[in-house]
């Protein structure tokens, strides 16, 4: 029998999109302004139902493009509103320019966000391609396994962008998550409320009292050393995240850190992996661990601020490791999770692991346990010397016959 | 993949309500104390195309996130599928597959071209059209799947239906009882 | 010789890029002048013309006793000797004319 975490929680049935519009109808910004998109229409269609039916008392701006959505809830977080947003893939592509002024303006912007592949060819279906795209953009990127993870981390985004004063997307797999419906555990409005408490800037364009000058232009003399400060600010707030995590953890019971270890203390083969795909992934650690393989996996959650120190220490004892992407950089030198990662280990000097570069589920393409089970049975081989590590990103499930 | 859960695949066609129903289900089996999981198969959106939806039922929290290639169950809403789509595909020896239509378990199980205790028949169109006034078989195969499942409760899936139905057709009585008619029938009706 | 005023480190920054209202009080563009506007006091007719143009805000207005708006005069710490206001000064009037700033 399923049983609440929190004792004044209820179990629903509801796919990703539903509890993201939940958690928007609970944390009830004072601004919403968005043009639907698949996957992420629904977000936005269930949310302005909220708020045409009188549940909400935020205002909903039904704006003419994704650029201007984002505009507008700039605009709105500067004039002193909780503002809040959503889109996906090609409107993600959209707001790129405005996404940059979000972040160097150090707005609270929090944006609900559907993965899904960039065109050409067209897709609708899952890859994270669109938010790797807006990696470095000063954006706190938040990942999400399922949809239970989708509404906690929307819950805590909030928290974490009006303390960190930096804007927050929380993501869910397309599909995959986002019209999957699962279990979930809602908590009670008033206790949602009492956790995002009120929001009240320090300053505020609206503030006839103490007026001031939003955006100058900054040249050689002061561009960098703002740039430098929003820097900073992202590498901080991986703090103000813990933090946030920890209250979460006191209030609703549900532990979240800036990426999960999955038997990952004694493994000597290990996935990294971000998104819907560590789930699948888990049962297959599972299932090897069954057969004494010592397997491990480690999710990234908090991919911008990138945990690089953290996440060095805990694959410093890891034989062979495999970082999975869902996007690919075209010829970079590997996929982004993958460069994040080789990084930080040589960085903080964790030069003994064998790392490998796997790219998979590229518009939606199937990720199954056996191909996982595969990477796992490759590791293995790795990692007790019987084939050298591949200097290539291997394709996983690409149609070769 | 492990022991304890349930895969399903639903076959029916674009606007027969196979992803309804598939929704549905996971909602009354969540009533049951079991974890879900429903996802439809998206494509390009098309009346009286074959759609597939699935479900995954489990006493233990359900993290795989990947499609479901061989299902225990196969609910198939349109017998007219059988003919144009492989709706037998991936469904090993002890798989069980339930079709609405007016034919015999062994005719079916003949096209087919699987073991006849394998199959399952029940006339949910009949029993739609004879309860809800209406020719929409998912909800009657709702309850045909409860039982050829067998370790589901049916009168929590009944308790739950009948909450749900009374917020959505609060005003219409006949609709609450004829849907919850139609589990009851399709349940008992279901054979071999 | 005029020495440059230490800058403010980036720790003294605003996170925000906010820059407070009134900075330019502080900024006296008057030290850009190469010409500057002369007001005569007895040509004037307060049509406060100058007034309205001067995209600096230099020109110095009083309100009277009798609740009538007058030019005071020019504000020479800010007036960047852009000639506006002696061009939209009406023609007959000529109430301010541009000189040579002796430097």
């Amino acid at each position: 029998m399923i049983k609440t975490i929190y004792p004044k929680g209820k179990l629903v049935a509801k796919t990703g999109n539903e509890v993201m519009a939940e958690a928007m109808r609970q944390i009830e910004p004072d601004v919403v302004a968005a043009y639907p998109i698949t996957p992420a229409t629904e977000i936005l269609q269930i949310f302005s139902q909220f708020v045409a039916d009188g549940i909400v008392k935020s205002e909903y701006v039904a704006v003419e493009s994704e650029h201007s959505a984002m505009s507008a809830t700039i605009a709105a977080s500067a004039a002193g509103a909780r503002a809040m947003t959503g889109t996906s893939s090609q409107g993600l592509s959209l707001m790129w320019e405005m996404l940059y002024i979000a972040s160097g303006l150090r707005l609270p912007l929090v944006m609900a966000e559907v993965n899904r592949a960039i065109s050409a060819p067209i897709n609708i279906h899952c890859d994270h391609s669109d938010t790797m795209g807006a990696r470095d953009a000063g954006w706190i990127q938040i990942y999400s396994e399922d949809s239970q993870e989708a509404y906690d981390n929307m819950i805590q985004a909030i928290r974490i962008a009006e303390k960190a004063k930096l804007p927050v997307l929380v993501t869910t797999d397309g599909f995959i998550i986002s019209h999957c419906m699962e279990v979930v555990e809602i908590y009670p409005d008033a206790d949602v409320k009492t956790f995002v408490g009120e929001y009240r800037p320090e300053r505020y364009l609206l503030d006839t009292k103490r007026p001031y000058t939003l955006g100058s232009v900054a040249l050689q003399d002061y561009y960098f050393e703002h740039r430098y400060l929003l820097s900073q600010a992202m590498k901080e707030s991986k703090n103000v995240i813990l933090e946030v995590a920890k209250k979460f953890k006191k209030t609703f019971g549900r532990k979240y850190g800036l990426y999960e270890k999955y038997m990952l203390d004694d493994a000597e083969v290990a996935i990294v992996v971000i998104g819907s795909t560590a789930g699948t992934a888990k049962v297959v650690v599972k299932e090897l661990r069954k057969k004494s393989v010592k397997a491990g996996l480690l999710k990234i959650r908090i991919y911008r601020p990138f945990p690089a120190e953290e996440i060095a220490k805990d694959l410093a004892h890891i034989k062979a490791i495999a970082v999975m992407d869902r996007a690919d950089s075209c010829s970079g030198a590997f996929a982004p999770v993958y460069s994040d990662v080789v990084a930080s280990l040589y960085a903080n000097g964790v030069i003994c692991p064998k790392v490998i570069n796997y790219v998979y589920g590229l518009g939606g393409k199937e990720i199954r346990t056996e191909h996982i089970v595969n990477v796992y049975e490759m590791l293995e081989r790795v990692a007790s010397g019987a084939e050298k590590p591949s200097n290539n990103i291997k394709y996983i499930n690409v149609r070769e016959s | 993949m492990s022991l304890e859960m349930i895969e399903i695949r639903w076959h029916g066609r674009g606007g027969q309500g196979a992803k309804t129903a598939a929704l549905l289900f996971a909602e009354v089996i969540l009533a049951t104390g079991k974890y879900i999981q429903a996802f439809p198969e998206y494509g390009p959106e098309r009346m009286g195309a074959p759609v597939q939806s699935f479900n995954r039922i489990s006493e233990t929290p359900i993290t795989i996130h990947s499609g479901i290639t061989n299902p225990d169950y196969v609910v198939i809403l349109d017998p007219s599928l059988i003919d144009s789509v492989p709706v037998i595909d991936g469904i090993s020896k002890n798989g069980k597959v339930i079709v609405n239509t007016s034919f015999n378990g062994k005719e079916i199980a003949k096209v087919l071209n699987i073991c006849a205790n394998q199959v399952y028949v029940v006339n949910a169109s009949q029993i739609a059209v004879e309860t809800i006034g209406k020719n929409i078989p998912n909800t009657p195969m709702l309850g045909a799947l409860v039982k050829i499942i067998g370790n589901l409760n049916i009168g929590c899936v009944l308790e739950d239906m009948r909450t749900k139905l009374v917020a959505k057709f609060r005003h219409k009585p006949e609709i609450i009882d004829g849907n919850i008619i139609s589990i009851k029938r399709a349940f008992n009706e279901v054979k071999n | 010789m005029k020495r440059e005023k230490k800058k403010i480190t980036v720790f003294e920054l605003s996170v925000e890029n906010i820059v407070e209202a009134g900075t330019a009080v502080d900024f006296h563009t008057g030290s850009w002048r190469s010409e500057r506007p002369v007001w005569n006091k007895e040509k004037c007719i307060n049509c406060l013309l100058c007034w309205i143009s001067c995209p600096d805000n230099s020109i110095r207005i009083v309100l009277g006793e009798n609740k009538i708006t007058t030019v005071a005069g020019i504000n020479y710490s800010h007036c960047k000797g852009c000639g506006i206001c002696a061009k939209e000064c009406p023609h007959k009037i000529k109430a301010i004319v541009m000189e040579q700033e002796k430097k």
